[in-house]
């Protein structure tokens, strides 16, 4: 179909990741496949506590030891799922970067800007001379609109606005192939918001650059990404275009999901009845049959298998079959009293 | 290079931090002064009551001018304090300046020396049990601060005394006699002197008598630093710019050294400045344990002869030296965190 498909930059299939907690692991990433095309932006949404930053820590190797990693995590053909740490250390920066939710935090409080960038340059770049790192960090800064005399100032003289931008330009002057945002406007205002997505448009446009957006927003989701995924418990309950996805949602999670959205039409909120259950011990067959207001008998019994929708995107959930693996009566409505259990739980 | 806020800051922060010292010094003078005077009588009948006819009392009472009002008395007093002469202890005659010179310079020179062991010990052992954890030297670090920690000065300091013996190391005073009598005191620091004067087997001498005290001391406190780097360390390595440094595959080495480890010893200095400042005072053990005549064990000996004098001044002494180790401390911080001069 895409380009993405015969040729990603990332490549990511049936990825595991399991926290110990000395008993029942934590399945905070449970079987998650997706690509991602050069130049394409992949939206990954979802709720509090779903596993969407791990899954974006995962893909830079970035977990803590604890952190069992199992599946593949191929990066431009190459493997990194139980590749030698210093390896996967040298993509991070120059291949793979990653910017973080909170910016207020992720600068070193006792160095300069300047050092934040020599530190950057002279790891990946160590041929580059003293006045070309300058040059360099200068141009990335520039292009965030942060002017070259406050390069020697320290993080706190920054708003939170112009760190994130400083974020950016720090993960960007090392010029990555691709780019997980982890939720990278959340802890900011609505005119930042804008002027950060603008930054990650022209990024996609101008570099060819691939980009994971990790996201509880779907507003911007709509605004900036070209396919989106949709994660629930620690998998991808579903994930296609934006656009197609957005109209005809195929999965009654993301259906709530945007009913949810508020906006100027808004007449009273809808919420997701229950919580998002728990990572340690997660219901059994399909994870959100508790919460599912279009539940079935089999969405308690088996793991949904992965289908087409009819809009075109890949789809978990047993409303759109294989009708062939619907056992008899399967198709009768789920009674409730499962679903005061799991709330309660 | 630095623009605007980043120099200038911090002179400005300097300038300012001196100026409040000097008010602090000046109400620690007030609290030494009165505390004193709460006592009933006046120094000279408390030191000297029983030994001298009461027209001698009265006389050296006029001429430490003690039959004078509080407040002329306070008056005096500061102005010792500002010409650094602060009278003669009422027991021996001697000037309190010289007893400083001598018995200060002596703890001066056991303090810094012990310091300099806790350091050397207690940085490079909670860097490895902070980085390391649980592993071999973060478990072998913590139970040797407990231990340490737990055994009391006097103890352990008997338990090198024995050791040392059994070598012929020095394990008490300042240098042999023979040395001590040829010493010329040119800073009091014999160290330093021995040095001056170029006589290097007087400066072994000199140092191996420096080295036991200065290790029990030194030991002592390493625990306490272990534990405090540590558990900062561990605290940052957690942090965020160190996952963000991660993030641009900063290596593991540079992270920990350029990022956790100096952020890490901000609140480390403070404590480890107070300690210093502690210990000039309180290396009083150490000092009774290895025969050290340093200010330490002087006081202690004043206060049980009740010389109110000689105390008044060496405590003076020890108040503005917390004042200035607190300066430095301040100083030191200012340097390290650039938000500290902000403000």
């Amino acid at each position: 179909m895409s380009a993405h498909e015969d040729d990603p930059i990332l490549d990511v299939r049936d990825l595991r990741v399991w926290y110990g907690t000395g008993g029942d692991p934590v399945r905070a990433v449970d079987g998650v496949s997706f690509q991602i095309g050069r130049g394409e932006t992949l939206g990954l949404v979802g709720e509090s506590g779903c596993g969407k930053s791990t899954l974006g820590r995962g893909v830079l190797g970035l977990l803590p030891d604890a952190a069992a990693v199992t599946g593949s995590v191929r990066f431009d053909g190459r493997e990194l799922v139980g590749a030698p740490a210093a390896e996967v250390r040298d993509l991070r920066g120059p291949e793979l970067g990653l910017i973080f939710q909170e910016p207020m935090t992720r600068l070193d409080p006792l160095q300069t800007i300047e050092a934040h960038f020599r530190e950057a340059l002279n790891t990946h770049r160590p041929e580059l001379g003293k006045e070309e790192v300058r040059r360099r960090s200068l141009e990335a800064l520039a292009g965030m609109g942060i002017p070259r005399t406050r390069f020697g100032q320290y993080p706190h003289e920054f708003s939170g606005g112009m760190r994130q931008r400083i974020m950016i330009a720090l993960a960007l002057v090392l010029e990555p192939k691709v780019l997980v945002a982890d939720e990278p406007t959340t802890a900011l205002d609505v005119i930042v918001e804008a002027q950060i997505l603008g930054i990650l448009a022209d990024l996609r446009r101008n570099f060819d650059t691939a980009i994971l957006l990790v996201t509880h927003n779907l507003g911007i989701v709509a605004e900036a990404c070209n396919r989106v995924a949709v994660m629930y418990a620690g998998e991808i309950v579903e994930e296609g275009d934006a656009r197609e996805l957005f109209a005809e949602p195929a999965h009654p999670y993301t259906r709530e999901l945007l009913r949810a959205t508020i906006s100027l039409e808004t007449t009273g909120l809808n919420y997701i009845p229950g919580a998002p259950p728990s990572l340690i011990d997660p219901p059994p067959a399909c994870r959100f049959h508790p919460r599912c207001p279009s539940a079935m008998r089999v969405c308690a019994d088996l793991h949904p298998i992965e289908v087409r929708a009819p809009a075109g995107q890949r789809v978990s959930c047993w409303l759109h079959g294989p009708e062939g693996q619907i056992p008899a009566g399967g198709r009768e409505p789920l009674e409730r009293r499962e679903f005061a259990e799991a709330e309660e739980a | 290079m630095k623009e605007s806020s980043g120099s200038s800051g911090l002179r400005t922060y300097v300038l300012t931090r001196l100026a409040l010292a000097l008010p602090t010094v000046l109400i620690l003078l007030t609290v030494v002064f009165l505390l004193m005077r709460v006592a009933p009588g006046d120094p000279i009948t408390a030191a000297l009551g029983a030994r001298l006819p009461a027209k001698e009392l009265e006389k050296r009472k006029e001429e430490a001018g003690y039959d004078k009002p509080i407040i002329s008395q306070y008056g005096e007093y500061l102005g010792q304090v500002v010409t650094l002469d602060l009278g003669e202890s009422v027991t021996d005659n001697r000037s309190v300046t010289s007893i400083l010179a001598e018995n200060g310079s002596a703890t001066l020179e056991l303090t810094v020396a012990a310091f300099m062991i806790t350091l050397l010990v207690g940085v490079p052992l909670g860097l490895m049990a902070g980085r390391y954890r649980d592993g071999p030297w973060d478990v072998g670090g913590r139970l040797y601060g407990i231990i340490i920690y737990a055994f009391p000065v006097f103890f352990l300091g008997f338990l090198f005394q024995l050791l040392a013996s059994q070598f012929g190391w020095p394990t008490s005073g300042r240098a042999s006699p023979l040395v001590e009598y040829d010493l010329d005191s040119i800073t009091n620091f014999y160290v330093i002197d021995t040095l001056l004067q170029g006589d290097w087997s007087a400066f072994w001498d000199v140092l191996q008598h420096l080295f036991l005290p200065a290790f029990v001391l030194g030991l002592t406190i390493s625990g306490v630093l272990i534990r405090l780097i540590r558990v900062n360390l561990l605290q940052t390595m957690r942090g965020d710019y160190v996952e963000a440094a991660r993030a641009r595959g900063v290596s593991e080495r540079r992270v920990v050294i350029n990022h956790a480890f100096r952020n890490a010893m901000v609140p480390v200095v403070t404590v480890a400045g107070l300690q210093f400042a502690i210990l000039l005072g309180g290396a009083v053990l150490t000092e009774e344990t290895f025969n050290w005549p340093g200010i330490g064990s002087e006081l202690v000996r004043y206060l049980n002869q009740r010389d109110y004098i000689a105390v008044q001044g060496i405590v003076t002494v020890f108040a503005v030296a917390v004042v200035i180790v607190s300066l430095l401390i301040d100083l030191v911080n200012a340097f390290i965190d650039p938000r500290v001069r902000y403000r």
